[in-house]
């Protein structure tokens, strides 16, 4: 059984349908790609698994529950931790209270400092600055610390938007080894990118998004060689 | 010794404003949204407490107690009836216009239930007046109960929102409604509780102004409720010191107003301050200039 399964889901924004009846699914441990150009509807396919949008027809499972209706506040609870696009961390809070956030759904204070020294260990330089407005982060770091706050929930599975967005080639790179990591040491990974190549060169399979179809899907590196990929995502 | 005298008194005025003003820079900071119904509220409490004392023979503390509960559950129930279907409206002033409504209805349901009289409000405060320098100055208990009140006031809130984990929330609230949702925060939840200590807030303003001022009727909270979101406004709206600091300046502006210019142009003065403080500095004293990163 798929660790989460999206059948047939229709999203709407009013009047005009963004997702048109698209199904895919996530298996335990992989790395799972949704590539796609501006407006596919990558975001919006996001939203409706963590409950911040609800789908006009068809259904989200998780672990085999129906998700569908769960609002987006009880998602975190259930094992699924979204990383937004744009990072959203809150810019008025330290980088530390920012990480207690991510925790806010678990109760255990002892269990929430050992996450963070984790998360600490994993981005040093979270930890350097932890007393520090995220606001006064640079672009990076704040995506290092929208990453590490979904990480505070301990994730099955952590939901990713467009993380290497508006970052330099070497923060980018650092960005898909931290996902890499991330998915070694255990956790699912659904990640959306623009950056279809980097996308491709860290998943397993990979779902290709056109104004709310999907029209193509499979392994990463098949599709890495794909003639109509490579000309429309990859610039080759 | 008069200047003195009215400074402690522009400030105990001014505790009051402030205690209200923090209603009202909570909502907004929070939802949004001006809670022009949060004067009404004051009044509200206030007639609690006197039905409570003269009606039911409660004693004052219970008495107040009881006011600050109803006035809690007032304040849940203006949000999640008023409000709530309102804040994702296309136009924020749908629930502008909704909250001036209420501010009628609750005026309104007074006037059909405590009748249109002004009556006299018996002080709740038993602290005994404070006499200094051979009887040239004196502070009276209402003044010592109010300014002590503000301040626990302030140092407990402000305890609570850096401190606590409901604290946190309303911070991560404030700020990204959909991000504080993918936390786990219940966002209508931490909206409520906002609203309910703001109307718990405005139950103790209600008492300590009417011990003070010892009139009653269904619209006396209207103009303290109207002078203390200005001294949120010139504080800042969204900030909690500010509201404070608005709040105490403004009490004080309006005294010295009253005692050496004119005790009929004071309202005109506060009001004047508010647009010369808009115009100078139109994110209040201690308001943010919101930047947006990109």
């Amino acid at each position: 059984m798929a660790m989460l399964e999206v059948k047939n889901i229709e999203v709407y924004y009013g009047m005009i349908q963004a997702i048109k009846g698209i199904s895919f699914e996530v298996n335990e441990g992989e790395v799972i790609a949704l590539i796609g150009a501006n407006g596919a509807g990558k975001t919006t396919t996001l939203h409706t698994i963590t409950g911040l949008l609800s789908p006009k027809r068809g259904l989200v499972m998780f672990e085999g529950n129906d998700i569908t209706k769960v609002p987006a506040h009880k998602i975190v609870s259930l094992g699924m931790a979204h990383v937004p696009e744009g990072r959203r961390v809150f810019a008025e809070l330290t980088v530390y209270e920012n990480l207690k956030m991510g925790a806010y759904t678990r109760k255990d204070r002892g269990e929430m400092e050992q996450t963070i020294a984790m998360v600490y260990d994993r981005f040093p330089r979270l930890k350097e600055r932890k007393n520090q407005l995220a606001g006064t982060l640079s672009g990076g770091e704040q995506q290092m610390l929208a990453m590490g706050r979904a990480l505070m929930s301990k994730p099955k599975i952590i939901v990713m938007d467009e993380p290497s967005m508006g970052l330099s080639p070497i923060l980018v790179n650092q960005i898909f080894e931290i996902i890499e990591e991330v998915s070694k040491s255990g956790t699912t990974v659904l990640l959306v990118e623009q950056n279809a190549k980097k996308a491709l060169s860290i998943a397993d399979r990979a779902y290709v998004l056109e104004t709310g179809n999907i029209v193509l899907s499979g392994d990463a590196k098949t599709l890495m060689d794909d003639d109509s990929i490579k000309k429309a995502y990859l610039g080759e | 010794m008069s200047f003195i005298s009215y400074l402690i008194n522009g400030v105990s005025l001014g505790s009051v404003y402030a205690i209200i003003a923090l209603g009202y820079t909570m909502v907004y900071g929070i939802a949004k949204m001006l809670n022009f119904a949060h004067g009404d509220v004051i009044m509200i409490g206030a007639y609690v407490v006197m039905a409570a004392i003269s009606g039911a023979g409660l004693p004052p503390g219970v008495a107040v107690l009881l006011s600050i509960v109803c006035c809690l559950i007032l304040g849940i129930v203006i949000e999640s009836v008023a409000y709530r279907p309102l804040l994702n409206a296309a136009s924020s002033l749908a629930v502008l216009i909704t909250a001036i409504g209420v501010s009628y209805l609750l005026q309104n349901v007074a006037l059909l239930i405590f009748g249109a009289n002004t009556i006299s409000f018996d002080s709740v405060v038993s602290v005994p007046a404070v006499t200094l320098m051979d009887g040239a100055l004196t502070i009276t208990g209402e003044a010592i109960v109010t300014i002590v009140s503000c301040i626990v006031i302030m140092i407990a809130l402000t305890l609570f929102i850096s401190r606590t984990k409901s604290g946190q929330a309303m911070r991560a609230v404030s700020e990204d409604k959909g991000a504080a949702q993918l936390m786990g925060i219940h966002v209508n939840g931490t909206i409520a509780l906002t609203f309910a200590i703001g109307s718990a807030l405005a139950a103790i303003a209600g008492v300590l102004l009417c011990s003070s001022y010892p009139s009653l009727n269904p619209y006396t909270g209207a103009m303290p409720g109207i002078k203390a979101f200005v001294a949120a406004v010139f504080g800042g709206i969204g900030s909690i010191p500010g509201a404070f600091i608005g709040g105490i300046l403004l009490g004080v502006i309006e005294i010295f107003g009253k005692a050496y210019i004119s005790s009929q142009m004071a309202d005109a003065i506060v009001f004047g301050v508010l647009i010369v403080i808009l115009l100078v500095k139109p994110a209040g004293i201690l308001g943010k200039n919101v930047q947006e990163k990109v």
